[in-house]
């Protein structure tokens, strides 16, 4: 679904992504790790076409077709969807209506028929149960006002309904209690499917206890220095990033 | 090697939708203005004497004015002797119902989405449609007049109804209140008069449709509404022109008068020709607009978007006069290209415990210049009065620039006030954030603007709000590259 070859990307100059090389298959979910500065951030915002984030070399292969000459909005409606770690509010503009707008520009890229306000209602609200939603949420502005949980809450929800093909969820645990990680994992969880992959960008092993990953990377200054099963996470954990470090100049002693 | 170009950018040249010109012939006085051009525009009009004396007084009195130069707007000078003071579609005869007016003339507004015909049989609203100097057609006239309403033509009220002209006219913008205002008060051609008689509350919107048409001839219309004690009536004002490379003057005057426990609630849709992308061309609009709350717990309500013009220049205020009145401004403001605004309103507060609320949105593009001036004025007689205002500015791209002038005067201790002023840009990560489920830049843009007015828009009447956040789209086309 994915395929990520010797991916290099700067920001304001100064490079980031020094050769990223990864492959994610429909049906797999990834975790990629990383202590803070790591580029982890960089690199969902390359997937999803931030602009200011300038590739410099390598490619990005989705579903084989060129990732990387589409617009934002087109990777979006191919079934690209990013959580935001920091999710920006929009004043004035309700949640629903900002949501269904979105879900029909995705519907319509895929030659669906667009809801109408009452049949978006509807699978609005049973959607909401997944996450536990509160439904005054939907009436709200964007995010405005809302805590940093129901923030996390509300990307997930947007998830949910969007429905994507490629899920990429930048640090959407961070700074949520437990009893959230777990409805918001629930969330995630009921998403996984034969045709669907993600990918779990997170500083804590914490996620991955709800959401079992079948690959797990860690990133390091624009790498990806160890790739391996879920149970790499666990021995992260136990040994810290410090450990990643040692790993990396033991090749680094080996290499020259 | 990315290739999301989704950062704001030069704002591209939108299509004026409505820049065409209907071929007609025209009847036209000569240029220039003298008191022979007054005279001759009064007698045009078969007016009685007294307008005439009135339209005499203002144009001797305008010789001696000079024109305001404090608004942060700046074009160069304008030559009055230069242009049209009059200019009518020619009509063989007056024509007594809609079956009569020129089929030209509707289809023009039929083109402009105003299709006279169908709305007198569809929608709930009665037009009166002004075509350069005069007006063409007034709907549902009949109707109205069962009620005891009076909803026609400046003209046709001078004719017959010259009472009512007489004792409301200049009464709350006298014909020396400021350099356009007088000189509108020499000049003007038509316009809607509108009465509306004591406890009746009007079933319908009422609506006046400017349209500048002919060349080189600035539009000077008048309204007047009078709301009779215990009446209410919503009313609704819209504009367009052709694109034209010569800046078109268009001076009008707005007087409002609402009597004890009546209601009026006037909202315009602004979008004359603003020019085009160089700046070249669009229309002046300088225009006073006021309403006075005569009688006790009256009500006037001013709603404005304002998108078009090349420059405007307005401040629909409320004097606040009767007991527990209220007066409300809400408008919505855009320059997109080299356009530039100074609006905002003023609010008189006379009589014991009136109120006035204020909620200005500025939205500059481009290199647009938009300015919030207004002025919350509490006198001595004005125990307990209380005003809320709140202007929000916001910026797309970093060409364009955002001003706010508040001026409060207070002489009343009891008084409350409240401010609240914001200046933001639409972010890159706001617009990015919506391209990332699904919708265009320019999709992002036109809602986060329509957000960021929504608590304007909901004033305006549905039909017109729909309308409103539609155009406003359109005006920012091409503010995201």
């Amino acid at each position: 679904m994915l395929e990520i070859i010797n991916l290099h990307a700067r920001v304001e100059g100064r490079e980031i992504l020094h050769g990223i090389n990864l492959k994610v298959n429909a049906g797999e979910v990834h975790a990629i790790m990383g202590p803070n500065g790591s580029g982890k951030s960089t690199l969902a915002k390359v997937l999803a076409g931030r602009e200011g984030y300038e590739v410099t070399d390598g490619e990005v292969l989705y579903q084989g077709k060129n990732l990387l000459t589409m617009l934002p909005e087109d990777r979006a409606r191919e079934g690209i969807f990013l959580g935001f770690q920091y999710p920006v509010e929009i004043p004035g503009v309700s949640n629903m209506y900002f949501l269904k707008t979105a879900l029909n520009a995705i519907r319509k890229h895929n030659g669906l028929e667009e809801l109408d306000a009452m049949d978006f209602l509807a699978l609005a609200r049973q959607k909401m149960k997944l996450v536990e939603m509160d439904e005054s949420l939907m009436n709200r502005a964007v995010n405005e006002g809302f805590s940093g949980g129901e923030k996390k809450r509300n990307e997930v929800f947007q998830m949910v309904i969007l429905e994507p093909r490629l899920a990429i969820l930048d640090e959407t645990d961070s700074g949520l209690d437990i009893d959230a990680l777990k409805i918001i994992s629930g969330g995630v969880n009921a998403l996984r499917r034969e045709d669907r992959a993600m990918v779990l960008v997170t500083h804590y092993q914490r996620l991955l206890n709800y959401i079992v990953p079948d690959k797990v990377h860690v990133l390091l200054d624009g790498q990806i220095l160890i790739s391996g099963e879920k149970e790499l996470a666990l021995e992260l954990e136990e040994k810290g990033y410090g450990w990643v470090e040692e790993e990396r100049e033991k090749r680094q002693a080996v290499n020259s | 090697m990315s290739t999301a170009p989704s950062h704001i950018q030069e704002l591209a040249n939108r299509e004026y939708k409505y820049g065409f010109v209907t071929e007609i012939e025209a009847e036209t006085i000569p240029r220039g203005l003298n008191e022979g051009i007054i005279r001759l525009i009064s007698a045009k009009k078969d007016e009685p004497e007294f307008m005439l004396e009135w339209r005499l007084r203002a144009y001797r009195h305008w010789l001696t004015m000079e024109e305001p130069k404090w608004a942060n707007v700046h074009y160069p000078p304008i030559n009055y002797q230069d242009s049209f003071y009059y200019s009518a579609p020619k009509l063989k005869t007056k024509p007594k119902s809609l079956d009569e007016v020129d089929p030209q003339l509707l289809e023009t507004y039929e083109k402009l989405g105003i299709p006279l015909r169908e709305r007198e049989l569809l929608a709930g609203v009665a037009v009166d449609a002004v075509f350069d100097s005069i007006s063409v057609a007034t709907t549902f006239k009949e109707k109205l007049a069962q009620l005891g309403i009076i909803f026609c033509s400046f003209s046709d009220a001078v004719q017959n109804h010259p009472d009512l002209v007489r004792q409301y006219l200049g009464s709350v913008v006298p014909y020396t209140d400021n350099f356009f205002a007088t000189l509108n008060s020499a000049v003007f051609s038509d316009g809607s008069f509108c009465y509306i008689p004591k406890g009746v509350r009007c079933p319908m919107e009422l609506s006046t449709y400017f349209r500048i048409n002919a060349a080189s001839t600035g539009q000077f219309e008048r309204t007047l509404i009078v709301a009779d004690e215990g009446s209410h009536v919503s009313y609704l004002e819209g504009c367009t022109a052709p694109m034209r490379d010569e800046n078109q003057l268009h001076a009008a005057v707005v007087e409002l008068v609402a009597l004890d426990n009546a209601t009026i609630k006037y909202s315009t849709v602004q979008n004359w020709y603003p020019g085009n992308k160089e700046g070249k061309g669009g229309i002046y609009n300088f225009v006073t607009k006021r309403g006075k709350c005569k009688g006790v717990n009256s009500k006037i309500s001013w709603t404005q978007v304002e998108t078009g013009s090349a420059i405007t220049w307005k401040y629909p205020s409320c004097i606040l006069q009767g007991e527990n009145s209220i007066g409300e401004f809400y408008s919505v403001a855009l320059t997109n290209n080299y356009q530039q605004a100074d609006t905002g309103t003023k609010m008189i507060h006379i009589g014991k415990n009136t109120r006035s609320t204020i909620v200005s949105k500025g939205i500059s593009a481009g290199h647009g210049q938009n300015t919030y001036r207004g002025m919350v004025k509490i006198m001595k007689t004005a125990e307990k009065a209380r005003n809320y205002s709140r202007c929000d500015s916001l910026l797309l791209g970093d060409r364009c620039g955002a001003h706010t002038f508040p001026y409060i005067e207070v002489r009343n201790s009891t008084a409350q006030m409240e401010h609240e002023a914001s200046t933001s840009k639409i972010g890159e990560d706001q617009i990015f954030y919506c391209q990332q489920r699904g919708i265009s830049a320019e999709g992002a843009v036109s809602m986060i603007v329509n957000g960021f007015c929504k608590e304007v828009f909901k004033e305006l009447p549905m039909e017109f709000a729909v309308e409103a956040q539609k155009l406003l789209g359109v005006s920012l086309e091409g503010s995201v590259g």
